[in-house]
C-alpha cells in the first residue's frame, strides 16, 4: 500500500490557491452526470452535501438519527475558531496554524492544517450569512472568547451551543436542496457495507432502520462523514448511536487507518455517578476562561470546598504552566487531573474529580456576567448532579471526547480507496496528536464547504467517464448477503449477556489499560484480553426480536461487535508508538518534569494501517511528516 | 465531601405504551418487578436501559424508544410522562430528568408524542419528518456556500442577534406539539421562522418564508394555535409563545402583501 500525500508543490501559503487553481473543474451541464453518496449529516456531511448539490451534482445523503439536524456536532458547545483578528491581538492565519500544528504536538501534515487556517475566516461569513446567531457586541459586531492552546481571542460562539447553530446553519442549507430535490435525504438509514467495483468506491449497501430492509445505493463517489469511535470506551461524551461501523468497514474494504491511537480525553466533563450511567456529559472548556481548576493540597481531605483555606488549595493548572494556566491544552490538562487523583487528592464521592470553581470569577464579574456567558452549562450541571454552581464549585474529570485519529486520507481528503472521501472527525488530518478546542467544528466545516466540494469535482474531472452499474451489479448482491448473513449470525446467537453488558466491558478494558496512561504491559494486557472478548461476544450476545423491524439491540450489536475489532487496532497503534506526543501517553516515555517525550527521529511520522483479513495481523504503514515552515520543538506552555 | 444529594433507590411502577409498529394497535403493558432499585442519580433514560436490560435478560423485546445525544440538545428523544411531554421538570429534557423528580413507590405513564402528524414508529418512538419537510418548505436563508460577504460587514444590533438566538435554542423535540390540545406546531414553526426573520440575513426572504413554513406545517396536518400556552409550558428550551405572535404579524402582512403563488427559491411544498 502506498501513502501518497498529493501535497501540492510550492510555498506553504500559496500551495491550497495554487492547487485549487490546478485542479479540475466540470462544466455545469455535466455536472448533473454525476452522483455522490455522502454518509452523515453532522457538520461535515451536511455542509458538503448541501455544497456539492449547489455545484449541480446529484447527492443522497443517509443518517441513522430520525433527522439530519440530530447529529452530534450538534453538542458542541464552546466555539468555532477563526482567523479573523477581529480582536487585534496579534491573530493571523501564520498563528492559527501554527497554535494547531503545535496543540498537535507536531504530528500533523503541515500543508493540511494551513489550508485549514485559510479558510477558517471563509467559515465565519459563510454561517453568518446564513443567519447563524453568533454573539456578538453591543457594536453589533462579532463578540470572541479565549480556548485552551491560544493567547489570542479567536473563538466564535454562539451561547453555549455554538455546535448547534451551526449544525442548524449546515442543516437549513441541506434541507433547502433536499426541497429543491438535488438532496435525496434517507434518515433512520444506516450504512452496513461498502461496495468497491474495480478498485473504485461506488457506492453502500444501507438498512432501513424502521424496515430493516437492506438497500444498495450506486455513485460515482463516497463521502464517510461518520465522526468519530470514542465510544470504544463506552462511557464518552458522544452520542450513544456513535459508532464506527462506517469507517471500520471502509477499513476492511481497503482504506488504511491512520494513528487510532490518538484519542482525546477532554479534561472538563461530569464525573461518573454509578454503573448504570450510559455516557458523560461535557462541560464547555470555555468554562476554563473564568473556572479555577484546584483540589486540596493534603490527600484524603474531604471537607466542603468552602471549608478549605485558600493556601491549602493547589490551582495545579496555574502552578504549573503559569502562562497558559487554567487554559492549557486539553490532553495536558486531563493528564494533570488525573495525576491529581492518582495522588489522591481527587474529590466527590468517588474521588475521581477537581474542582472547576467560580467563585473569584463571580466576585470579579458578577453573577448576571457569568449567567449570561455559561447560564446554560450551568443549568444542565445543576440537573444532572443536583448541585449549584452558582454557590459550590462544579466537580469534573476527564472523560473521551474526541478521536484524532481515523481513515488516512491525502490532501485531497480521498483515503486509499479511490473515490471514497473522509471528512470531518472521520478522518485524520488536521489535529495531529491532540485537538484544540474550537477546531473541531472548523475543521468539519472546512472539509464540507470549501474542501470536499473542489476536490471532488477534481475527481470527477479526472475519472470523467465512470462505469456504468446498477443496484444488481454483483458486487452489491454480494455485500447485501453479507450483511444478510452477519445480521441472522447475531440474531441466532442468543447468549446470555446483552450488547450493552459486552460495551462496557470493552469500555473497562480501554479505559483502564489504552486510557490516558499507556504503558507496553497494559496494552499486552489489552491485546489479550480483546480477542477473547471477541469471541464471548460471538458467543454470548443475546439479541432478541427479528431484522424487519425496528430493533435498536440489533443496532448496538452490530455497532459494539466492530467496536471491538477496532479497539483492538487502536491497542496496537498505541503499542508500535513507542513514544508519548499529545494525547497519547506512554509512562514510558516522559520527561523528568513528567510531560510527554516525543522521539522524532523514529515517530516523526502517520501510522496507516492496512487490513489483511480478520486471522492475519494488519501491516503498518508510514507517511513520513515533514516540517519545512515549523520548527519541531518540545511544546510547552508553561 | 462537595454536598451532592444522596442517593437513593426507588421502587417504581411503569404502564409503558408497547406497540410493534406503524399499522399495529398499541397499549399499555405494566412494569414492577424491572423497575425496582432504580438509583436517584439515574436519567429517566438511563432508568429505561436498565428495565431493557432487565428485559432481554428475562427474553423478553426492549422498549424502543428514541435517544442520541443524551445532553439536551440533539431533540430526538422525548417521551410522555404521566401527561407532561418530557416530564414534570420544568426545561428539561427527559434525557436530562433525573429520578431524583420521583418518589418512591412511584406509579408512571409513559407514552409516546400523540399527534396525527407524528405517526407511531414502534413503542415509544414517533415519525417527526414533517419538521423537515417545514424547514425544506423555506426554513433557511438563500445562501450558496462561497465567497459569503464579510462577516462584520453587517452589524446586527445585539438585541436582534439575542432574540434571534433565543428562537434559535429550537432543538425540535416536537413536545410543543404534544402539549397542545389541537396538535398545533405553531411553536416550532414560529421559532424556526423568526429565527431568520429578526435577522437582516433573513430579512428579504421574510414573507416567502412565512407563508411557506405555515402552509407546509398545515399540509402536515398540524393543528391551528388558539393560544393554550400548554407549547410554551413543557418547551425543554422555554422558546416563548411571543414568537408566535410574531409570525402570525409576519404571515398577516405577507398574505396581504403577496398572493400565495410565490415559493421561496428552493422551496418544497
Amino acid at each position: 500500500m502506498e501513502l501518497k500525500s498529493n501535497v501540492p508543490p510550492g510555498p506553504l501559503a500559496e500551495k491550497w490557491t495554487q492547487h485549487k487553481f490546478d485542479m479540475k473543474l466540470v462544466n455545469p451541464a455535466n455536472k448533473r452526470k454525476y452522483s455522490v453518496i455522502v454518509v452523515g449529516s453532522g457538520l461535515a456531511g451536511a455542509s458538503a452535501s448541501a455544497s456539492l448539490a449547489e455545484l449541480g451534482y446529484n447527492v443522497t445523503c443517509f443518517c441513522y438519527q430520525d433527522s439530519p439536524r440530530r447529529a452530534h456536532s450538534i453538542a458542541a458547545q464552546g466555539g468555532i475558531n477563526a482567523a479573523k483578528n477581529y480582536q487585534n491581538d496579534g491573530d493571523s492565519v501564520q498563528r492559527l496554524f501554527y497554535d494547531t500544528i503545535k496543540g498537535g504536538d507536531f504530528r500533523a501534515r503541515e500543508a493540511n492544517v494551513h489550508r485549514l487556517a485559510e479558510v477558517s475566516v471563509n467559515i465565519i461569513d459563510q454561517c453568518v450569512a446564513q443567519g447563524v446567531p453568533f454573539a456578538r457586541e453591543y457594536s453589533g459586531l462579532l463578540a470572541n472568547r479565549s480556548f485552551g492552546g491560544a493567547q489570542v481571542s479567536r473563538t466564535f460562539y454562539a451561547r453555549g451551543q455554538t455546535g448547534q447553530q451551526l449544525l442548524l446553519g449546515a442543516y437549513q442549507a441541506l434541507e433547502r436542496q433536499v426541497g429543491l430535490g438535488t438532496v435525496k435525504m434517507h434518515t433512520r438509514h444506516e450504512m452496513q457495507q461498502l461496495v468497491v467495483v474495480d478498485g473504485k468506491a461506488r457506492g453502500i449497501v444501507v438498512r432501513d432502520m424502521e424496515t430493516g430492509a437492506l438497500e444498495s445505493h450506486v455513485a460515482d463517489a463516497v463521502v464517510l462523514a461518520t465522526g468519530g469511535y470514542g465510544t470504544v470506551f463506552y462511557l464518552a461524551t458522544y452520542a450513544k448511536g456513535a459508532n464506527c461501523t462506517a469507517i471500520w468497514r471502509a477499513y476492511k474494504k481497503g482504506a488504511a487507518f491512520a494513528n487510532p491511537c490518538y484519542t482525546q480525553i477532554h479534561p472538563t466533563c461530569i464525573p461518573v455517578t454509578g454503573d448504570h450511567q450510559s455516557k458523560l456529559t461535557l462541560m464547555s472548556e470555555s468554562l476554563r476562561n473564568d473556572g479555577r481548576i484546584w483540589v486540596p493540597k493534603k490527600q484524603g481531605d474531604h471537607r466542603p470546598p468552602g471549608q478549605i483555606p485558600e493556601d491549602e488549595r493547589d490551582y495545579y493548572l496555574e502552578r504549573k504552566y503559569p502562562a497558559f494556566g487554567n487554559l492549557s491544552p486539553r490532553d495536558i490538562s486531563s493528564r494533570a487531573a488525573k495525576e491529581a487523583c492518582d495522588d489522591g487528592r481527587g474529590v466527590g464521592k468517588t474521588g475521581r474529580g477537581v474542582y472547576l470553581d467560580f467563585a473569584d470569577a463571580i466576585q470579579r464579574l458578577g453573577v448576571d456576567t457569568i449567567r449570561e456567558r455559561y447560564g446554560n452549562l450551568f443549568d444542565m450541571y445543576e440537573r444532572i448532579t443536583d448541585e449549584d454552581p452558582y454557590k459550590v464549585p462544579m466537580r469534573i474529570y476527564p472523560a473521551s471526547h474526541y478521536t484524532m485519529g481515523g481513515l488516512w486520507v491525502d490532501y485531497n481528503l480521498m483515503s486509499t480507496i479511490e473515490g471514497l472521501f473522509v471528512l470531518g472527525e472521520a478522518n485524520f488530518s488536521d489535529h495531529g496528536a491532540n485537538r484544540l478546542g474550537a477546531s473541531a467544528l472548523m475543521q468539519g466545516l472546512a472539509d464540507g464547504y470549501f474542501v470536499a466540494p473542489y476536490t471532488i469535482s477534481n475527481y470527477f474531472g479526472t475519472v470523467r467517464t465512470f462505469d456504468k452499474i446498477k443496484a444488481d451489479h454483483p458486487a452489491f448482491k454480494t455485500a447485501e448477503s453479507d450483511v444478510a448473513d452477519r445480521t441472522k449470525r447475531l440474531l441466532s446467537i442468543q447468549g446470555d449477556k446483552t450488547p450493552d453488558d459486552f460495551h462496557r466491558e470493552l469500555g473497562q478494558i480501554m479505559w483502564n489499560d489504552c486510557g490516558m496512561g499507556r504503558n507496553e504491559a497494559g496494552l499486552k494486557k489489552a491485546l489479550a484480553a480483546l480477542p477473547q472478548l471477541k469471541r464471548d461476544f460471538w458467543k454470548g450476545v443475546r439479541v432478541l426480536g427479528t431484522n424487519e423491524e425496528v430493533n435498536q439491540s440489533l443496532e448496538k450489536a452490530n455497532r459494539v461487535a466492530d467496536l471491538i475489532e477496532l479497539g483492538e487496532l487502536l491497542c496496537l497503534d498505541a503499542l508500535e508508538r513507542r513514544e508519548s506526543c499529545g494525547a497519547h501517553f506512554r509512562e514510558e516515555y516522559q520527561t523528568p518534569d513528567h510531560e510527554a517525550q516525543r522521539d522524532d527521529d523514529n515517530f516523526c511520522h502517520v501510522a496507516a494501517w492496512e487490513y489483511k483479513g480478520d486471522d492475519a495481523p494488519p501491516a503498518r504503514h508510514v507517511e513520513p511528516l515533514t516540517f519545512e515552515n515549523v520548527h519541531l520543538q518540545t511544546r510547552s506552555y508553561k | 465531601m462537595a454536598g451532592q444529594g444522596e442517593e437513593k433507590l426507588l421502587n417504581l411502577t411503569l404502564h409503558v405504551w408497547r406497540q410493534k409498529n406503524r399499522g399495529a394497535a398499541g397499549g399499555f403493558v405494566t412494569y414492577k418487578d424491572e423497575a425496582r432499585g432504580i438509583s436517584t442519580d439515574m436519567s429517566f433514560l438511563e432508568m429505561l436501559d436498565v428495565v431493557n436490560e432487565r428485559l432481554i435478560k428475562s427474553g423478553r423485546e426492549p422498549i424502543a424508544f428514541d435517544h442520541d445525544c443524551r445532553e439536551g440538545i440533539c431533540g430526538q428523544c422525548g417521551v410522555v410522562v404521566d401527561g407532561s411531554p418530557h416530564g414534570p421538570r420544568r426545561a428539561t429534557t427527559t434525557c436530562q430528568l433525573h429520578m431524583r423528580s420521583f418518589d418512591d413507590g412511584a406509579e408512571l405513564t409513559i407514552e409516546p408524542w400523540r399527534a396525527g402528524a407524528f405517526p407511531v414508529i414502534k413503542d415509544l418512538m414517533v415519525d417527526r419528518s414533517a419538521f423537515d419537510r417545514i424547514i425544506a418548505a423555506g426554513g433557511f436563508v438563500s445562501v450558496r456556500t462561497g465567497n459569503a460577504p464579510e462577516a462584520n460587514g453587517l452589524p446586527v444590533p445585539k438585541q436582534d442577534a439575542d432574540l434571534a438566538m433565543d428562537a434559535a435554542a429550537c432543538i425540535g423535540c416536537g413536545a410543543c406539539v404534544a402539549a397542545c390540545p389541537n396538535a398545533s406546531a405553531m411553536l416550532f414553526v414560529s421559532a424556526k421562522a423568526q429565527h431568520l426573520n429578526l435577522l437582516p440575513q433573513g430579512a428579504p426572504e421574510k414573507d416567502q418564508r412565512s407563508l411557506a413554513m405555515i402552509d407546509q406545517a398545515d399540509a402536515e396536518g398540524f393543528g391551528t394555535c388558539t393560544n393554550h400556552g400548554e407549547c410554551e409550558a413543557v418547551c425543554p428550551k422555554e422558546i416563548s409563545m411571543g414568537f408566535i405572535a410574531r409570525l402570525n404579524r409576519d404571515y398577516a402582512r405577507a398574505a396581504v402583501k403577496k398572493p400565495r403563488a410565490g415559493a421561496p427559491a428552493g422551496g418544497a411544498g
